[in-house]
């Protein structure tokens, strides 16, 4: 190919390298836009709610959209109690899994067979667990309900829990697995050295090294179990009021923040009931970014270390 | 002394045993489940199931035709838009790390990873519903942010693995770096990314919540991307809510799909990364 | 000066405040094979890489100065033309894993999407895969991954992918640091038959190296050129005490 020829191939691809890394430019300020557009939108449509309840939204008892009342309170209640119940009942899972596929079983098939079954824990869509449940979950608790003297709805904040906790152990799990494995062996083999047990090195030695990591872990579980939608929408029984005792709240039904969504924002017919729905979902986006945040932080810092 | 060992040693196996227990009881809860759509759902799937559209309330027969066509069309249509995006946006963070754009727009993958997927319906809805009303194009793009975050890391993390040597064999022949990064990078890392890729469309293909203020559902077969249509979780969701019997059924037949387009979705993953991890 | 091709008046290059290159002139005439050398750190490989401006693609990495190809000024150029025209040869053998052998030797021309026909390019594949010593042991399995290939075979499959694009100079970077000492011998063997067509500026760490097979040796230190003289006068007499030094193994 001659000079000129090639020449002009290069000015013209040189021109071509500019539009690309533009473009590639745009894509991520696309990313960029897109939070910041969501972000927007939330506090756009939500404000003549924010404007008119204020913030005593957060904290009122009732929510009664024909009377035009509006108090987020059963629903805070109802997604804190459902998420960190479920979360109580997933960390022992979480870090039996993590133990064993961190440092008793780190490789082999029996371990990849577990650690495959676990993912697929997390990939089974949500609406399947809540139909199933709905199903077969249900009338089992309806039986427990009975035997133990409570109300014997079924549904409720108690069978949504069990299930959450289900769909939230691979998250805890697969985090916690990696920082197990992560850890030194060096540190070991001196604890091992010293004639420590098994027991007591992954007691003494890796819990503690891997503490924060684990808390990370459970706060990423957490971030699902709190956002978490159509699961807990078939199963919480859909009651805006609250039970007057913790026993009821517990096993009757209720409502969280996702839920209520899912249930009313389609049949919000006037425009302070809309918002208000919506100032709830602003409510859930802010308080799982900032746990997601605070999680992806402590990992980076981990894994940096 | 020797005593005392013993009960050290003792405790030692207990505990383990006791992680073996918890560690394989959570198994349990997910074959039960599996097993139980897996029975419900085998026998209402037939040819009529797949081609035909939901009887009338209360009557015998009919299929998910309209939401099987559905949800390939809106994840379809999801996929064509995140793809693209999510590839590029990931090249544009492995290729510039440090740069003020990609530390925010990565800290915006992060929020977006941990946006619940009820509140990206709700936006939506507000973006494109509210102007332009109920249409499968609304839901496809609150699939396809959701699949974003995905894409975005598998690609970014799959150039990152890649040795900076290639890049700097290319440009040294006089490739142009649109060139280097689309004809020697991307290709390098086809299966990373690929397996990304699989992994965002198992994710969203059982995506209710977003589907609820946007795709909506119908009960006819329509190919028609500017009106409502239905799919499979939505389907799911309705029917498994419904009073009727033979709604179940078709929520079970329609569980019974949904899931093995999930499990065949991971399993190709797994086996796509198992290659890649070879041919590192 | 007629036979002049790389030629730098007063070159300096950084990264960020870092002074890598200080005011380097050098005239680099055509068929010669010309060695680099200096202690670790000392701007060499910095300097190779500014002559195909591959030092820029680092982020914060600047240049100043003259630095010519023939009469062109090297730095207002365009790039891609630039490396077109200047070949690179790696540390490490860096062969496209994606391609076989044979697209790996026409790498230059497929990847920028140039149309040649397949008879031309046949024969680019068998005149540089003949070149760069190759041909035989590998005229059989051309279809096969590049990286299958032993490492000494990889970097002359490198060298054939720089010679397919017919370039005026191929810069080398330590090309046999890597390399076991069989392979090394045979990619040195290339130099000699290699500057007959090729300028050929190389970077080594390896003293024994640049007396076998340069022409030419230029000694950096520090960032300056300090000498630059043929080979046999500067192994024999060098003529500034730094290069002694470093000649004799008193640095380091």
């Amino acid at each position: 190919m001659d000079k000129n020829k090639r020449l002009d191939l290069s000015y013209s691809q040189m021109k071509w390298e500019t539009i690309f890394k533009r473009l590639l430019i745009v894509m991520s300020a696309i990313i960029l836009l897109l939070v910041v557009g969501v972000f927007f939108t939330l506090i756009v449509e939500s404000w003549p709610s924010i404007k008119s309840l204020g913030v005593k939204f957060l904290w009122g008892k009732v929510w009664d959209p024909v009377n035009n009342i509006y108090g987020a309170y059963p629903f805070l209640i109802g997604t804190l109690l459902t998420s960190f119940t479920a979360l109580i009942i997933s960390i022992p899972f979480s870090y039996a899994i993590a133990i064993y596929l961190g440092e008793y079983n780190p490789k082999g098939w029996l371990s990849d067979l577990l650690k495959n079954t676990i993912e697929l824990i997390a990939a089974v869509p949500s609406i399947i667990y809540g139909f199933w449940a709905l199903f077969v979950l249900v009338p089992e608790v309806r039986k427990l309900e009975t035997a133990i003297h409570v109300t014997p709805y079924g549904v409720g904040v108690f069978t949504a829990s069990l299930v959450l906790a289900v769909m939230i152990i691979p998250y805890a799990a697969a985090l916690g697995t990696s920082l197990i494995r992560m850890v030194p062996s060096p540190l070991k083999e001196g604890a091992y050295a010293l004639g420590a047990t098994r027991f007591e090195v992954i007691r003494s030695v890796i819990l503690p090294y891997t503490r924060s990591g684990l808390f990370a872990g459970i706060l990423l579980s957490l971030g699902r179990a709190l956002g978490e939608t159509m699961a807990v929408t078939v199963l919480i029984g859909n009651t805006s009021a609250i039970a007057n005792t913790f026993k009821d709240i517990f096993f009757g039904p209720g409502n969280t923040m996702a839920s209520v969504i899912a249930n009313e924002f389609a049949e919000a017919d006037h425009a302070l009931y809309l918002s208000a729905l919506i100032e709830l979902g602003l409510v859930l986006f802010f308080v799982t970014v900032i746990i997601n945040l605070i999680g992806k932080r402590i990992i980076t810092k981990y894994t940096n270390n | 002394m020797d005593a005392r060992i013993g009960i050290r040693n003792t405790k030692s196996i207990l505990f383990k045993s006791f992680i073996i227990f918890l560690a394989f009881v959570v198994t349990l809860p997910l074959i039960i489940v599996l097993l139980y759509i897996i029975k419900q759902g085998v026998m209402q799937v037939n040819w009529h199931f797949l081609t035909h559209v939901p009887a009338p309330e209360g009557e015998k027969g009919g299929g998910i035709a309209n939401a099987l066509v559905g949800s390939l069309l809106i994840v379809g249509m999801s996929s064509l838009v995140a793809i693209p995006v999510g590839i590029l946006a990931g090249i544009y963070l492995s290729e510039n790390p440090g740069t003020k754009l990609s530390y925010y727009s990565g800290l915006c993958v992060d929020i977006l990873q941990g946006v619940p997927s009820i509140v990206m319906g709700i936006v939506v809805y507000f973006w494109i519903v509210k102007p332009f009303g109920f249409s499968a194009i609304s839901g496809s793009i609150a699939l396809a942010i959701m699949m974003l975050p995905i894409v975005i890391r598998s690609t970014e993390q799959t150039l990152l693995l890649l040795p900076p040597s290639l890049k700097e064999a290319a440009l040294s022949l006089g490739v142009p770096y649109h060139r280097v990064i689309l004809k020697v990078i991307v290709p390098c890392g086809f299966a990373g990314i690929l397996s990304g890729i699989i992994l965002s469309i198992a994710r969203i293909i059982g995506e209710t919540a977003p589907l609820l203020f946007t795709a909506l559902g119908s009960n006819y077969l329509t190919t028609n991307v500017r009106g409502a249509m239905e799919s499979l979780p939505h389907l799911i969701f309705t029917y498994a809510t419904s009073p009727y019997d033979d709604q179940h059924d078709l929520a079970w037949g329609a569980s019974f799909i949904l899931l093995m387009f999930v499990l065949i979705l991971n399993i190709v993953t797994k086996l796509i990364t198992r290659k890649w991890k070879i041919q590192l | 000066m007629e036979n002049t091709v790389v030629s730098a008046t007063n070159f300096n290059a950084w990264f960020g405040d870092n002074h890598v290159v200080k005011d380097v002139t050098i005239n680099i005439e055509k068929n010669q094979c010309i060695a680099v050398m200096g202690p670790s750190g000392c701007g060499k490989t910095t300097f190779l890489r500014c002559i195909n401006r591959m030092h820029e693609l680092i982020p914060g990495a600047t240049a100043k100065g003259s630095l010519k190809l023939y009469s062109d000024e090297i730095y207002t150029m365009n790039p891609i033309y630039v490396r077109y025209k200047i070949g690179m040869v790696f540390q490490r053998p860096n062969p496209f894993p994606n391609l076989s052998i044979y697209d790996n030797v026409i790498a230059g021309y497929k990847l920028n999407g140039l149309k040649v026909p397949k008879a031309d390019l046949d024969n680019i594949v068998q005149k540089s895969l003949t070149s760069a010593a190759l041909w035989n042991e590998v005229k059989d399995s051309l279809y096969k991954k590049g990286t299958f290939l032993s490492g000494g075979q990889q970097q002359r499959l490198c060298i054939a992918r720089a010679i397919a694009m017919e370039p005026e100079v191929i810069l080398f970077d330590e090309p046999t640091s890597a390399l076991d000492p069989i392979s090394t011998s045979s990619v040195e063997q290339l130099f000699h038959e290699l500057k007959e067509k090729y300028t050929l500026i190389i970077v080594t760490h390896n003293m024994q190296q640049a007396a076998r097979v340069s022409d030419k040796t230029a000694f950096f230190y520090v960032g300056e050129l300090v000498e630059f003289d043929d080979t046999k006068q500067m192994f024999t007499a060098p003529s500034d005490v730094r290069t002694q030094n470093y000649i004799t193994g008193r640095f380091n």
